[in-house]
């Protein structure tokens, strides 16, 4: 599996990205700018990581979801390219299209830096077979803005075609609609989620609960 | 051309920030405040000077980038 991490201006969260993808796939991803009009060559897996892109300017993520590399990102989804997308990469892949649906402000208005539990809704997937069915593990969350929120019909669909990635498992606080805490593309190859499994890969950092995302799709 | 665009959150997209403002006017003392909503209002400076072309192009603007269709409204006023 090949990564490549794109770069965009006020991501901060890339270096957690980078640590746990070299943890769990053997080398680092390769570094793309967003200037960029290409992936590099063989590229299997695109990450987006968090952050602030474009200091959340308009709506968080709008203005990342236009740059020049997501051209090539949406050529990538659009051949079955894996996508992963979290936190503000989750913002930009719903802002480009790519994922269904919108991230509000939390409705409780207050940034949300704390743990949280996620229940895996499907184990079968390349980014979640290296959980067990039902398993539910603990995961950091940092946002303002992780309220997730569809069309009814939307959400229905995405509960009847079975796309729900995560769901929060404890409270509920950002106010996300049916507890949605991640979802998948239809082909399951785009996967965006808020909080951050990259945050806990490593015992030294209190627990590998989020290890198996990144032991999946290296096995992929 | 100046265009104005507004963009709204649609209705029933929950407002927080709109509900925290109307809490505080009601601190205030602003007794008669029913509901608020927030939303934002761009300027866009035109160089194309028919009022239906630049309304057109501002349209596209708000569909494509200033509003997200999922979550938000817009409407767009021009000014000659």
């Amino acid at each position: 599996m090949q990564a490549a991490l794109l770069l965009f201006p006020g991501i901060n969260r890339e270096r957690d990205m980078i640590q746990a993808v070299r943890q769990s796939f053997g080398r680092a991803p390769a570094i793309v700018w967003h200037k960029e009009t290409e992936l590099p060559a063989g590229t299997d897996l695109v990450i987006l990581p968090g952050g602030f892109s474009f200091g959340d300017y308009l709506r968080c993520g709008a203005m990342a979801a236009h740059s020049p590399v997501m051209r090539a990102v949406r050529e990538h989804a659009g051949r079955g390219g894996y996508v992963l997308g979290v936190c503000n990469g989750f913002q930009i892949l719903t802002e480009a299209g790519l994922l269904p649906g919108a991230l509000l402000r939390n409705a409780g208005l207050r940034f949300l830096s704390m743990e949280t539990r996620l229940s895996v809704e499907r184990a079968d997937t390349v980014f979640t077979r290296n959980w067990a069915p039902g398993a539910v593990f603990r995961a950091p969350m940092a946002h303002g803005d992780g309220n997730y929120t569809a069309r009814t019909e939307t959400l229905d669909r995405l509960e009847g075609e079975g796309l729900v990635a995560f769901r929060y498992a404890d409270e509920n606080r950002n106010g996300s609609a049916r507890r949605i805490a991640g979802v998948f593309s239809p082909n399951l190859r785009v996967l965006g989620l808020m909080p951050h499994p990259e945050d806990l890969v490593d015992p030294l950092l209190g627990g590998t609960d989020g290890k198996p995302l990144f032991d999946s799709l290296a096995a992929a | 051309m100046k265009a104005i665009v507004t963009v709204m959150l649609k209705t029933g997209v929950l407002d927080p920030q709109g509900k925290a403002i109307g809490h505080a006017l009601h601190n205030l003392g602003f007794a008669g405040v029913g509901e608020v909503r927030m939303g934002k209002v761009i300027e866009l400076e035109l160089a194309e000077t028919d009022a239906a072309r630049a309304r057109q192009e501002a349209e596209e603007m708000a569909r494509k980038l200033l509003a997200n269709p999922v979550i938000e409204s817009f409407k767009v006023e021009i000014l000659a």
